[in-house]
Parts: C-alpha cells; structure tokens; sequence
C-alpha cells in the first residue's frame, strides 16, 4: 500500500470511531491503535490477575464464613476479568502466552496499587470500597470505547464490579461500627489505601503521555485528573458516613468549585513503586512466575492427552 | 516458556434460557472440548446466565473478511421489495 | 446438648467440606492456568456453602448460642471431626486433583444416601449438594485421567499423589459412635456400606488413567476422632486466626 493509501484508510478510520462505529478485530486499523490497544488490554488483564494476589492473602484468614464465601467469590470474579481482557487482546493477534511472557519479564506493567501489601484484614475492606471504587471509575467509561472486543469485555466487567466495592464498604462499615479496636483498624488501612488509590487514577494531566490519542480512540472519556477529582467527591461523604477521617490535612470543600480541594501527592512515591520498587512488586511477581512455572507440567498434560485422544479418534475412524 | 503446545482458544456460545437462541459469550482456552465445556461453565455460567452451552475451537470459525462488506452486504440494502412496508395497502385492509 | 449424636454427625459431615473448601481457597490466584483457578474456586465456593447450611442447622440444635462462624471457628483442633484425606496439602496440582477425586467419590455416594435421610433438613442439604458434587467429582476424574494420561511426568506425578493419599482413603468407611446411633435412627448413612462401591469406581477411573491402583493396605485413621495430621494445626491457625486474636467481635 502506499503511502497516500494508507492515509486515507486512516482518515477513513478515525472517521469510522468519530461517528461512534465500533471498530472490530479483522477491520482494518492503524498498525498504532493495534499496539496501543494491546498495551491498555494487556495492562489491564495483568491488573486483574496480580489484583487477586492481594486480596487472595486474605481468603483462609477470613473472620467468618459469609466473609469468606464474598471474597473467594470476589477474587475469582477478577480472574474472570484477566480472562475475558485477555480473550480480547488475543483478537488483536497476540496470544495469552506471549501476553503472560511479558508481564513475567517485567516488559508489561500493572495496577501499580496491587505492589501495596495487606496486612490487616480492613485492608479488604479498604481494597473494596477504594481500589474497585476507583476502578470502576475507570472502567465504565471503557463499555463504550471505539474497540469492540474490548467494550464487550467491559461491559461484562462492569456488571460484575458491582458487588465488589458494596462488598468492601461493608466490611468497613462492621469495623467502625464495631469495637474501638475494629474502628482503628479501619481508619489504619484507610490511612494506607487513600494515597495508593488516588495515585491509581494515573499520573496528572500535565504528565500523561498518552491522553490525546486515547481520547479519540475513546479508551479514555476523561482525563485522569478528572477522574481524580470525581473519585474523591464521591469518595469523601462515603468515609463521612463511616466515620473516618480521610488523611488529607488539605482536604476541604470548595463552595466555588463545588469540588474538594486535596493535598499534594507523593508522585516520587508513585514513580518509585512503578519502577518496581514497591514493598510488594517482587513479590507478587514471584507468585505469578511461581504459579505459571509450577502449572506447565500440568498444562502440557492435558494438552499431551488431547492429542493423544485425537490420535486414538482418528484411528478408529481409519 | 515450555516448547510444546499452548492449550488452544475456544468460542463459546451460551443459550441464556429455554426460547433463546444461542449467543456468543467470549472465549477461553482448554485442552480439548470437555474442558472447555467444563472451563465454559465455570468461566461463563457462574451467575445463572445460562441453561446450555457450544463451545468451538476457535480455528473451526470462517468468518468473512471485512474487506468484502461492500460485496457481501450493500447489495442487500436496495432490496426493500423484501420488507412488507414496500407494499401500499388501503388501511380499510385489516390482518395483514 | 439435647441431640449431641447428631450434632456430632452433623459437624462429621460438614468439617470434611470445611477443610477442603480451605484448602481449595488456598489456591485461588494460583492456580495452573487462569480457567483452572477459577473451577477450584467454585468447588470451594460449593463446600463452603455446603458448611454453612450444616452450621447453621448444628447451631440450632446446640441452642447454646454459638453461630455457624464459632463452630466453624472456635473449636479445639481435637474438636474437628474430618477425616485425614481433605486436611492433606496442596503439595502440588496433582495432590489437589487426587485429594479431590478420592474424596469426591466418597462425597457423592454418602450424598446420594444422605438425601433418604429422615432428617428433613439433612435431606434438603444432600439434595442441592449433590449436584454440585456431582459436577466436581466429573472434574476431579477428568483430571486423574488427563494426569495419567499425559505426559511421563505427569503420569509419575499423579502416581505419586494417589499411591501417598490412599493411605488415608480407607477412615472414610469408619463408623463413629454418632454414626452408630444415627444410622439406627434412619438419619445417618451407613458409611460401611459405600466401601465396595467406592474402590470398583475408584479403582476404574484410575485404569482408565492409566495408573496403578496402590497396593498397600496399610492405612491411616484418626480424624473423625479429632486426631489430626500435622498439617491440621497450621490450616486452624490460617482458619481461625481473626476470631482468635479478635474473640467476641462481629465481622
Ligand atoms: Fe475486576
Ligand atoms: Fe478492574
Ligand atoms: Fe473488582
């Protein structure tokens, strides 16, 4: 193709997500919107999966049996999650192998929340009603982005999250209606999860490389300082009602803005634990390596056995 | 990464009740087809959605290449003798 | 305790399901591939739910004021009556498989015969759980079979976990003194009677995996007597631990 051609397919294209027309995997596209959407995807299907490894800390441990079932049941969901984004970024041409080779090499990223450890069990509640809280923040916007396997998934992510941040906040709400001990406890992982959660809606505008592109091609709807912003509103009364204070000296509302005003963040601290050096990040990525590399020989297993039983088929037929 | 082969991608398709066609749910990998029924299952089915499940390894599927549409669908869209409001009837005629 | 006989066979059910839905929640998030993790985490889910309606029903007849969670939480290791095979760890993918597969056999014939139970709400439990039991016993031999029939390593592997765990197969066809009065009673089953049928189910998956059904006949017991492996205490101490550091607080 030449280089006009190629132009004007891409005109052509943009056209197409313009006027809200869902592009899908054997469409033609821009070799950057396949690469870029595989990169989003992929990180995304990697946050899901690493996800479970902080919660899932916690799944013997669980204070009673309706604690346990909710979070077994939570942290499954999330592998449904990985599952269906990574059945979306395999129609993008790449598959799950590769796409886990890069996340256990180090190539991808993640949710850079997911490298903070749970030490306590109101971290659970913290994770739920913060973290998927954020999340869906994130997410929902995305059941309309311009790549259709990817809003399909989406979609599907989104009715299931449902659960998960109600499932959160009331494990908050029993501590701090609990003992004094209890109510501690809450506010001690609140104090932990506040900051990690608000750096978990990206780097500010002014520092974010990608939000142009991703806005036209609808993976983003709103820049992450919006997003930012409109977690915190939403957030703040929540933490009222708990009773807890948020760790923000700065915090304070503003009649103006009809907004909260919030204190500086750590963006060393942020960069710090993207660059791996997180309390958790060698962690969590040993368990994932661990668990891949301890589960080959069973996968080749039944792939041997497979074979073998269509070995077995076909020579009946013959 | 181990040499040998990958377990293969399904399609699967989930009937979500009785009356209700069969409609494309997602994919996911397994060895072979009980597997992926099982893995459908358990993957797909985990809040009541369906009563019946296909899977198909996703190799099976031929699907027709955009780059056609043109051919293969606007000839239909001209078509409108196939579609009863073409047809003008006085509205004295009722059942119909 | 008005009924401490069926009190007792009702937590001889229920821990067996307790303690290998633990062990199942274990795995989650690390399991061998994402779609497997996601099928042992529903089996756990099955048991655990299957716990709770037992708990529940023990609490009642207790009528000490105790809730599914202090049973379930707050005994003594020599308090829990499981048997040894479902305390036994995830040593590896095919431990997990074959203490499944062992102990789902057994878990569906005693259903299928705790469902004529006298005991109405006994009944009602066996009914929706075998279902559910049916499916993972499905899972469990189609995994012996694939082990088996795999690959040299898997076939040795799953060899092993079989030939280690069969041990502890044969205290499933112990009778205790709860089960005695319960099976007169027309409640309880009589877990002595589902042997042969057992080891013929057993014994044909595992030729058709391609395995060696273990020879010895040497067998551990002590479980449903509250007299555990090793392992038991670690499991209680990963089970218990809030309600123990925490005692007499809601979650
Ligand atoms: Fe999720
Ligand atoms: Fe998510
Ligand atoms: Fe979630």
């Amino acid at each position: 193709m030449s280089e006009e051609q190629i132009k004007n397919l891409e005109e052509q294209f943009e056209a197409r997500i313009a006027r809200d027309e869902k592009i899908e995997p054997k469409d033609w596209m821009p070799e950057k919107y396949r690469q870029t959407h595989i990169r989003q995807i992929s990180q995304h299907a990697h946050s899901e999966i690493v996800g479970m490894l902080p919660e899932g800390n916690w799944i013997t441990r669980a204070p009673s049996l309706r604690r346990k079932v909710a979070l077994l049941a939570k942290v499954q969901d999330e592998a449904g999650h990985g599952l269906y984004l990574y059945s979306a970024c395999e129609t993008l041409g790449i598959s799950r192998d590769e796409l886990y080779e890069q996340l256990h090499s180090g190539k991808a990223k993640y949710s850079s929340i997911f490298n903070y450890p749970t030490v306590t069990w109101a971290d659970i509640g913290a994770i739920g009603w913060l973290v998927d809280g954020a999340a869906i923040i994130n997410q929902v916007p995305l059941c309309s982005t311009s790549f259709g396997p990817y809003a399909r998934a989406m979609v599907r992510v989104c009715k299931e999250e449902s659960f998960h941040q109600r499932q959160g906040y009331e494990i908050m709400l029993k501590l701090c209606n609990g003992t004094p001990e209890q109510k501690e406890m809450a506010q001690d992982a609140l104090n932990r999860w506040w900051w990690p959660s608000l750096m978990m809606l990206g780097p500010t505008d002014d520092m974010s490389v990608h939000t142009e592109q991703s806005m036209k091609w609808k993976l983003k709807r709103k820049t992450n300082d919006e997003l930012r912003q409109q977690f915190i509103d939403q957030t703040v009364p929540q933490a009222d009602i708990l009773g807890l204070t948020i760790p923000d000296s700065d915090l304070k509302w503003n009649e103006e803005r009809q907004s909260y005003d919030f204190g500086e963040i750590d963006w060393d601290e942020f960069w710090q634990v993207v660059k791996g050096h997180g309390p958790m990040n060698n962690a969590r990525m040993k368990a994932r390596v661990g668990a891949w590399e301890r589960g080959e020989w069973v996968r080749d297993a039944a792939m041997a056995h497979a074979e073998k039983q269509q070995e077995r088929k076909n020579k009946q037929v013959v | 990464m181990s040499n040998k082969k990958n377990w293969p991608l399904w399609e699967v398709f989930v009937r979500s009740k009785n009356g209700l066609e069969h409609r494309h749910f997602g994919s996911l990998h397994a060895a072979d087809a009980e597997m992926a029924l099982e893995n459908a299952r358990d993957v797909y089915t985990r809040r009541n959605e369906g009563v019946s499940i296909w899977v198909v390894e996703s190799k099976h599927i031929t699907a027709s290449n955009p780059e056609h549409n043109g051919e293969l669908f606007e000839p239909a869209q001209d078509k409108v003798y196939r579609h009863p409001t073409f047809y003008d009837l006085p509205d004295d005629v009722k059942h119909m | 305790m008005k009924n401490k006989n069926l009190y007792n066979y009702i937590l001889g059910i229920a821990d067996n399901s307790l303690i290998l839905g633990q062990r199942l929640g274990e795995l989650c998030g690390h399991g061998p591939s994402l779609e497997t993790d996601i099928a042992c985490t529903n089996m756990s889910l099955d048991l655990l739910g299957q716990v709770r309606s037992y708990y529940q029903y023990a609490a009642k007849i207790a009528e000490d004021g105790r809730t599914e969670d202090d049973i379930a939480m707050l005994r003594k290791e020599r308090e829990y009556f499981n048997v040894l095979l479902v305390e036994q760890p995830n040593t590896d993918f095919g431990y997990t498989m074959a203490r499944q597969f062992l102990f789902d056999v057994y878990h569906f014939l005693m259903l299928t015969e705790l469902e004529k139970s006298t005991d109405l709400n006994l009944s009602a439990i066996a009914k929706k759980s075998i279902k559910e039991v049916s499916y993972h016993k499905r899972f469990s031999s189609d995994w012996i079979k694939r082990l088996g029939d795999g690959t040299e390593e898997s076939h040795s592997r799953i060899q092993t976990a079989i030939n280690d765990l069969w041990t502890y197969t044969d205290e499933l066809f112990h009778q205790t003194e709860a089960d005695k009065v319960m099976v007169a009673e027309g409640v309880g089953v009589d877990v002595t009677k589902l042997k042969d049928a057992y080891y013929e189910e057993v014994n044909a998956i595992l030729e058709e995996a391609t395995l060696s059904v273990p020879e010895s006949k040497y067998f551990q017991k002590g479980g449903k007597q509250g007299i555990h492996t090793e392992h038991m205490g670690y499991l209680l101490a990963d089970l218990q631990y809030m309600q123990r550091t925490y005692p007499n607080m809601e979650w």
